[in-house]
């Protein structure tokens, strides 16, 4: 009784009674309590836990934050950020914590429903399989009588993301796979299986461990980077680098930013604070931003572009900088950098026309008649010093086939030279030349007036100017003596003619005294502190059709005052780039390098493009993109360039023949050729006589569909699937809300058949740790181990760290990791393939590769088709290349190191080494493969922590012995000295266990561009300014200017401004149009602040921070024009399909845009739609990519292919939506 | 002079995000379980907005905190006699509406559903009832400012602006607030409860519902005016944050600040005077709370306070992270942090750092400090209505140090020289601001957080080592 009295606050005694002190205040109401405070305890209980893991999720972010993970009672319950990380160097911010709310949730998926426990296949296919394998009893056959039956094909197709799933064991899954795997190679080829994972540094034994198996089969791993749209073609075209940029902590050293476009607080969480540091340090910030996005918040001022007019506003900005800083005055540190680092003073030859000449292309030592190596790929300037032309070191000419002067000394044969940036004092006379200008009203000419020089060569005589003056007269900057002016000059800022502040804020909306002092303020920043102003830019700016022309306006500005390779200045990309940090070593073991090569790599785009059949809606006629100065285009349809890209060799393209490649071996060899020659012979001879096809030039043809594809670490469907409902209907052949009909325009080069086939893919693997869209469209979904439950390893470009996954439990249920889910698959692909396959030969085509010779295979545009020129494999036709498979021994390579990571080589990125101590320590630390045949004594990769170590042990990030020697492959090549970079580091030798106790700080190797240590912090192309290595470019300098013939039919030899396609839609089919209740808005889909694109997007936690479901956020007096009202249903739809979600309205968005996080699932809060009555579908539903030919050219320097480096990019931004107010909606529970 | 301890956190709101990342851990560790799902200990919110519970800040509605009667205080929702009268019915208790009603979805449906017509999806079912529901509120249903059209008016913070003004897309304006108990100096909470069972700890200041003598009464709920209480329906206690007390006894900081990556936080102790809150909280005007309530914090450094604590039997390690306390530079020293709604007088320990905003328009000389912070897109009184009681020169000289730390930084920086006049206008001198930069800058996790570990008190520690963790049963 007292005990309970005691609890009532009235009865109880008083503290003095008890002997201990209890106090009151504030008028006897506040008090402080003692004694009896056990249940205290209670929250000391919860706390309390047996162990804590370091790990990390592998999830598509480029975060890279290392946790702790917690288990209490054998459960794993939460996680907390760890704060080891080593220093950032003194007087500055330390990466601590790093993480995000995203990842704070993670380990609500490890026991959660949504979780994927068993392996699960679709309930027909198993009943098929179970018939047929009664019938047939052998796997392969069965597999074959359920596809080959057009009947039952098409009833598991239209199951797919029907639910209807049931469990499987793991062997019987394991088989069905290897049966199709082993029936697609024998009928169609191996080169019709893929895969697509992304993003290897987030997790890179998990991606190596499906793709290594694939490229051992010889199927081909489809890219991400540039199917995302997140690949900024300008970085390859401006640096022929993929991307480089500075680690978050580099920011610090900034001391002017522009935030344009991308949404740090939301998207680089865990590195925005050294963006709101740097500010106490200084730093002034302008944001430019269509929305009041969250970066805003932080900025100095708001420059409200209109959304994909970004160019307009960075054409004023450089319009005000090369008049005030390099005309009016002459910065004297933009001028040195302009001169030795970017391509202003490389000469460039008018093209004559009538009334004007037109920019051509750069002029090269041939033109001079000289007999030097690669003489169509070395450029020219004008000697200031010499009074003469000069063949400055470090042109891609340089680069192959010679060594030593490949390195950016201004230096002509030993002599030193002083290019000439503008020829305006020393011209020989003054030219009209033409330019294109683009606009929403359409495409004109502007005309400029440029200084020239006349150099007489062995085809007679050449007027050339420098890109600067190129340049300068684009832009309407009048050189100080120029004999005259041109009426299309603005007279002034107030002018609205191109390319003016006034000019820009006719289109962008932002006021022109704005674009002025920010212009100004930048520049006169960079002036002061040598380059340290930075733009961050990326989603927002990147995603549109003319993402390139954006981004190069927008560097521009960086390169033009001296930022690019400084610590705190230049471009700070930041959409999807991610950095594998020992990429060469993992490239080895991922693509399976060690056994065979080459591998088979897909350009994303291009593959779905053809496999969605997305592209017979292209209605997007080259002609209306292309220059107004150029002729006639040089295709009709956007998919012919494409079909050309192929047959040159410029865009890899699998399916490759109309022919299974084992078959086209087979048949050379019957028709008598013996040796690798002979065979690839007998193909060109097939090509050239048309009898052999590109499997791309008839993409509807059944022999040339993919068959099989697997989705591992990867959503596909619910996630990066542009043009969701295309994938549905032609690629799965599943229930699609497609509301589009064919578009009127026919490709010359492709085939076009009807109907268009529906349900490509024979068999749908998604390797999952949850049901996620994909999953529930998959054929078999298998269970992956968490992240939380398995040894992998971890890198990013935001931080120079390598730090480990490690099991906190071991996988629950029947997960396994992907690379025990690819080992079984291997191990019954191997065993039936000892039967069905053997050993056979396939022949690969290969494109010509970016940083090899192949690079410069084609200073000219020869279709060996039209009789240009003889197809010739490597030069004008892809590579062709007979690979040796015994499929029986997939499994055993798989599991251990092969051979050639000694005899050929390890590398990346043109430099290449021998790993000839490296595989010897292997062995010592791993132990070898004890199995008897071909792996029999190699290093073990057996486990994922082992195929961790091997990356650790070959990489010169992570091994600093291999560093010095990578160093010394590039010095040989440049001529320079190098090795310094890595010396003080030789020693150190980093093991996974080392990786667990602390993440370490990456050691400086040639792959990057910057420096690693503990004095600075990471900036892109730091090595190239300081050390002088050349940009692999075609000038090996920064190139403001592109000269390939596509780049000018397009009209981009210099960046300019490039409206949106504002793409209004084909009207959809069968829908009654509402026009009083509806509105058109751009559809915007930026990064979610409530997920890493799909992954978190299901869970609890993150549904209830926001609407619990799919949501678009609209403009508030927008909403109210069609009488819709905050969290109202929306019904948003066009020709591509539907999408329900609920409205967010606020004042925060601009009117007429509609912005969608991409990627929430359509699994979760959506309902039916009333115009396809059918379910709503995802962000991507209403989307459909255009593809851009600029970015299919190869074999020509920088513009070369590289897997996930360049290529036509995923663009889907331009497109426009029709909003709806849904009402009531229906669930369709059945 | 009765000096007592109180573990206090400053947030800098300059710097916040608003990415939630300190809600996650909370609500993992502490709050993820039946009873609990509607409860967020710390939670975020956009302002303009009015939150969560809905428009907790308003008073008239909810009646929490404390009121200035003919000169002394009483609770908003009436005093002892009136809670009696009211004992089975709280006129004033928030409806689980205004919090939200929690939610989730049938997730294995997904997994184990039949072969279907439609392609499965879920729908939100309620956690209350487990039917299906239209979500129409959440504990951040105002993110990035979603909504605000329609919840805009409501926000009090308006007060004396026409928030119509701000509610257009060329005007609009956004911060972040994070929330959490502020465990007061002067908590309504303890005051409101019948049982007793609210208390704070002698020697951090915590506040704590002790969850075995907790009847449920839920006066708690309604007396905080930061709705920071909260009723557990399955235990039929109150619950609220408890400042992660395990993890600060043992010198670590409280799970949102551990997690901030905006590195907003700052946790560490002061020391005030108890004899004084009382007269503190009774301030005459609303506006003079915030002046009393910092004037009875006392200064750590000062030998006669030292003298006086040692006396009163805090530990050397106590007074040794009291006078490094990052919270006592930031609050007493430089002014730069401020409470929250301080005319609530329960004197609130959580304390924050108002943010900056980009210009609204462009000046000629855009450097000029003062015209600069009424450029600003963040109207001043928006500010001074949250942390001052509409006292804007707190708010002012706060703003205009933090533009004075970026315009000294800056002219070092950039132009290689020190301008001490930035300095001189804002009271600063060039030693102050290094230590300042240093505090918002890059302080690393060692100085945002300056906890001391549990002080050793009795003499029994040497028995308890082995005897610890076993409890009553052995």
């Amino acid at each position: 009784m007292d005990k309970f009295l005691n609890r009532l606050r009235f009865f109880r005694r008083k503290a003095s009674a008890t002997g201990c002190r209890e106090e009151r205040s504030a008028d006897q109401w506040t008090e402080t309590q003692c004694g009896r405070r056990e249940w205290e305890d209670l929250y000391r209980r919860r706390w309390q836990y047996d162990k804590k893991v370091r790990s990390t999720h592998g999830v598509n972010c480029t975060g890279s934050c290392s946790w702790d993970v917690y288990v209490k009672d054998g459960i794993l319950v939460w996680e907390t950020q760890a704060v080891d990380y080593p220093d950032c160097g003194e007087g500055f911010p330390n990466h601590e914590p790093r993480g995000c709310p995203r990842g704070a949730t993670y380990s609500w998926y490890t026991y959660s429903p949504v979780r994927l426990k068993h392996p699960l296949i679709r309930s027909c296919l198993l009943q098929m399989w179970r018939k047929a394998i009664a019938i047939h009893d052998d796997p392969v056959s069965a597999w074959a009588s359920i596809v080959e039956d057009e009947a039952k094909r098409a009833d598991f197709h239209k199951a797919r993301g029907k639910g209807g799933f049931v469990r499987v064991d793991w062997d019987q899954a394991a088989v069905i796979i290897a049966a199709a795997l082993i029936h697609t190679i024998k009928k169609h080829g191996p080169d019709r299986i893929f895969g697509f994972s992304p993003i290897p540094a987030m997790s890179m034994v998990c991606y190596a461990s499906g793709a290594r198996f694939l490229s051992l089969i010889g199927a081909a791993m489809i890219s991400f980077y540039d199917w995302y749209c997140d690949l900024p073609p300008a970085s390859p075209q401006i640096w022929g680098e993929q991307t480089d940029v500075p680690e978050s902590a580099d920011w610090y050293e900034a001391t002017y930013f522009i935030v344009w476009g991308t949404n740090l607080p939301m998207t680089r969480t865990p590195d925005a604070h050294f963006y709101t540091e740097a500010r106490y340090r200084g730093a002034r910030v302008a944001a430019v931003a269509p929305d009041y996005a969250e970066y805003v918040k932080f900025a100095d001022t708001w420059l409200p572009a209109k959304a994909g007019t970004d160019a307009a506003l960075a054409m004023a900005m450089t319009h005000v900088i090369v008049k005030e800083f390099y005309i009016d005055r002459q910065v004297p540190y933009f001028m040195d950098y302009a001169r030795q680092f970017t391509d202003l003073p490389f000469a460039v030859v008018l093209e004559p026309g009538a009334d004007f000449e037109t920019a051509g292309r750069f002029l090269r030592a041939a033109d001079l008649g000289l007999d030097v190596n690669n003489a169509q790929w070395k450029t020219v300037v004008y000697d200031a010093a010499g009074k003469c032309f000069a063949v400055p070191n470090g042109s891609i000419g340089f680069r192959w086939n010679e060594e030593g002067r490949w390195n950016l000394r201004l230096e002509e044969d030993d002599h030193g030279i002083d290019p000439l940036l503008s020829f305006a004092d020393q011209a020989d006379g003054w030219r009209t030349v033409a330019f294109p200008v683009f606009a929403e009203t359409g495409a004109g000419v502007k005309k400029g007036l440029v200084p020239y020089k006349t150099v007489a060569g062995p085809k007679g005589e050449l007027r050339v100017t420098t890109v600067f003056d190129l340049m300068a007269a684009h832009l309407g900057v009048t050189h100080k003596n120029a004999p005259t002016v041109s009426e299309d000059y603005p007279a002034g800022y107030d002018d609205p003619k191109p390319f003016t502040p006034t000019w820009q804020e006719a289109v962008t909306g932002v006021p022109a005294a704005d674009a002025v002092r920010t212009a100004r303020e930048f520049a006169e920043n960079a002036e002061k502190t040598r380059g340290k102003s930075m733009i961050f830019l990326g989603a927002g700016t990147n995603h549109w059709f003319h993402s390139d022309m954006i981004y190069r306006t927008i560097i521009n500005l960086t390169t033009l005052c001296g930022c690019q390779g400084v610590n705190g200045g230049g471009w700070a990309h930041y959409v999807g780039q991610e950095k594998v940090r020992p990429q060469a070593a993992w490239s080895q073991v991922a693509f399976g390098l060690d056994w065979q090569r080459p591998p088979r790599q897909q350009n994303g785009t291009s593959f779905y493009y053809f496999a969605t059949d997305q592209w017979r809606y292209d209605t997007l006629r080259p002609e209306t993109v292309l220059s107004p100065l150029s002729g006639r285009p040089a295709a009709t349809h956007m998919a012919d360039y494409n079909a050309v890209a192929a047959r040159l060799g410029w865009l890899p393209s699998y399916p490759q023949f109309d022919q299974n490649p084992i078959e086209l071996v087979r048949e050379a060899v019957a028709g008598g050729a013996v040796t690798d020659a002979e065979i690839t012979a007998h193909v060109v001879e097939k090509l050239k006589k048309g009898a052999l096809g590109f499997a791309v030039e008839d993409p509807d043809h059944p022999a040339n569909f993919p068959r099989v594809l697997f989705l591992w670490r990867a959503n596909l469907l619910g996630a990066s699937g542009k043009g969701h409902e295309y994938f549905l209907k032609h690629l799965l052949g599943a229930d699609h809300a497609v509301l589009n009909t064919d578009g009127e325009l026919r490709p010359e080069e492709i085939r076009w058949r009807e109907p268009a086939p529906e349900g490509k893919l024979d068999l749908l693997v998604t390797l999952e740790q949850r049901m996620s869209t994909s999953a529930m469209y998959a054929d078999i979904a298998l269970p992956a181990a968490g992240w939380y439950e398995m040894h992998d390893l971890n890198t990013t470009d935001m931080h120079p760290f390598i730090h480990p996954f490690n099991p906190a439990i071991d996988p629950p249920w029947e997960t396994r990791t992907n690379w025990e889910q690819f080992k079984i698959i291997a191990e019954k692909f191997s065993a039936l393939a000892e039967d069905h396959l053997g050993t056979i030969r396939d022949l690969v085509a290969t494109p010509l590769m970016h940083d090899t010779p192949d690079e410069i295979a084609q200073a000219e545009v020869l279709d060996w088709r039209r009789g240009e020129c003889e197809p010739v494999p490597g030069k004008t036709l892809p590579n062709l290349t007979v690979v040796t498979r015994n499929y029986a021994d997939t499994y055993r390579m798989m599991t251990a190191l092969g051979p050639l990571a000694e005899t050929a080589g390890v590398g990346a990125k043109g430099v290449v080494w021998k790993a000839v101590q490296e595989v010897p320590a292997l062995k010592a630390a791993l132990g070898t493969a004890a199995a008897h045949g071909v792996s029999r004594g190699r290093p073990a990769m057996d486990t994922g922590k082992q195929a961790a170590e091997t990356i650790l042990m070959l990489a010169p990030e992570t091994n600093g012995e291999t560093a010095v020697k990578a160093w010394a492959a590039l010095e040989k090549r440049t001529g320079l000295s190098l090795r310094h970079l890595s010396l003080s580091r030789r020693g150190e030798r980093f093991r996974f266990d080392d990786l667990t106790a602390q993440p370490r700080k990456i050691i400086t190797s040639p792959i990057w561009s910057g420096i690693e240590s503990e004095e600075r912090r990471y900036s892109p192309f730091v090595i190239n300014i300081e050390e002088k290595v050349p940009f692999r470019t075609l000038t090996g300098r920064a190139q403001f200017y592109q000269d390939h013939p596509w780049m000018r039919d397009f009209g981009e030899q210099l960046p300019v401004y490039r409206p949106p396609l504002e793409m209004t839609g084909r009207a959809p089919e069968g829908v009654k149009r509402e026009p009083e209740r509806e509105m058109v808005l751009n559809y915007l889909t930026p990064h979610s602040k409530w997920s890493i694109h799909s992954t978190y997007s299901d869970t609890l936690i993150m549904l209830t921070l926001f609407r619990g479901g799919e949501a678009i956020w609209i403009n508030d007096e927008d909403a109210r024009g069609i009488d819709v009202r905050d969290n109202d249903w929306l019904e948003c739809f066009n020709a591509n399909g539907v999408v329900m979600a609920k409205a967010v309205v606020s004042p925060r968005i601009p009117p007429g845009k509609a912005f969608m996080y991409h990627a929430q699932e359509r699994l979760i809060n959506t309902p039916g739609s009333k115009i396809t009555e059918k379910r709503g579908g995802t962000h991507n539903s209403v989307t459909r990519i255009l593809v851009k030919p600029t970015h299919m050219i190869g074999g020509y320097a920088q513009l070369s292919y590289g897997f996930n480096y360049y290529g036509p990019v995923g663009a889907q931004r331009d497109e426009s939506i029709i909003v709806r107010k849904a009402g009531k909606v229906d669930w369709y529970e059945y | 002079m009765n000096i007592k301890v109180q573990t206090a956190m400053v947030l800098n709101l300059d710097k916040c995000i608003g990415c939630h990342t300190c809600s996650i851990p909370c609500k993992n560790v502490w709050t993820n379980r039946e009873g609990a799902e509607y409860m967020w200990f710390n939670n975020v919110e956009c302002k303009p907005g009015i939150g969560y519970p809905r428009k907790w800040e308003n008073q008239e509605i909810h009646r929490g905190g404390w009121t200035l009667d003919g000169g002394s205080l009483r609770l908003a929702a009436g005093g002892r006699m009136k809670k009696s009268l009211n004992i089975f019915h709280n006129p004033d208790l928030p409806t689980i509406d205004e919090y939200y009603e929690p939610w989730d979805y049938e997730y294995g449906r997904l997994i184990d559903s039949p072969r279907r017509t439609h392609q499965p999806s879920l729908r939100p079912r309620s956690r209350i009832t487990g039917e299906p529901m239209t979500l129409q509120w959440g504990p951040n249903w105002e993110d990035d400012l979603a909504g605000l059209s329609e919840t805009g008016p409501g926000d009090p913070n308006f007060k004396d602006l026409d928030y119509r003004t701000y509610l257009q897309f060329r005007n609009v304006f956004m911060f972040w607030l994070p929330r959490l108990c502020e465990h007061c100096l002067n908590p309504a909470c303890v005051a409101s409860c019948p049982s007793g069972a609210l208390y704070k700890r002698d020697e951090d200041g915590i506040v704590l519902v002790d969850q075995e003598r907790c009847r449920g009464w839920r006066y708690c709920v309604s007396g905080c005016p930061y709705k920071k209480v909260y009723f557990n329906w399955k235990t039929g206690r109150a619950e609220k944050c408890i400042f992660c007390y395990p993890r600060l006894e043992a010198g670590l900081t409280t799970l949102c600040a551990h997690s901030c990556v905006g590195r907003i936080r700052y946790v560490g102790v002061l020391l005030y005077d108890a004899d004084r809150i009382a007269e503190a909280a009774r301030a005459p005007q609303d506006k003079d709370v915030y002046p009393a309530h910092l004037d009875i914090l006392l200064d750590p450094n000062d030998p006669e306070i030292a003298r006086a604590a040692r006396f009163q039997g805090i530990a050397p390690n106590v007074m040794a992270a009291a006078r490094r306390s990052p919270v006592h530079a930031l609050i007493r020293e430089w002014r730069l942090a401020l409470p929250l709604h301080p005319e609530f007088r329960t004197l609130p320990m959580v304390w924050y750092v108002p943010p900056l905003s980009p210009i609204t328009r462009q000046m000629d000389d855009p450097s000029e400090a003062g015209s600069l912070i009424d450029r600003m897109r963040i109207p001043v009184t928006y500010l001074a209505n949250l942390l001052t009681a509409g006292d804007e020169a707190p708010v002012r000289l706060a703003l205009k140090r933090l533009s004075a730390v970026r315009r000294f930084m800056r002219t070092r920086r950039v132009e290689k020289r020190d301008d001490p006049q930035v300095l001189d206008a804002v009271g600063l001198d060039t030693t102050a601001v290094e230590r300042l930069y240093r505090l918002l800058a890059i302080a690393p996790l060692a100085e945002r957080f300056v906890l001391p570990t549990r002080p050793a008190g009795k003499d029994d520690l040497f028995i308890q080592q082995g005897a610890c963790g076993f409890g009553d049963a052995l």
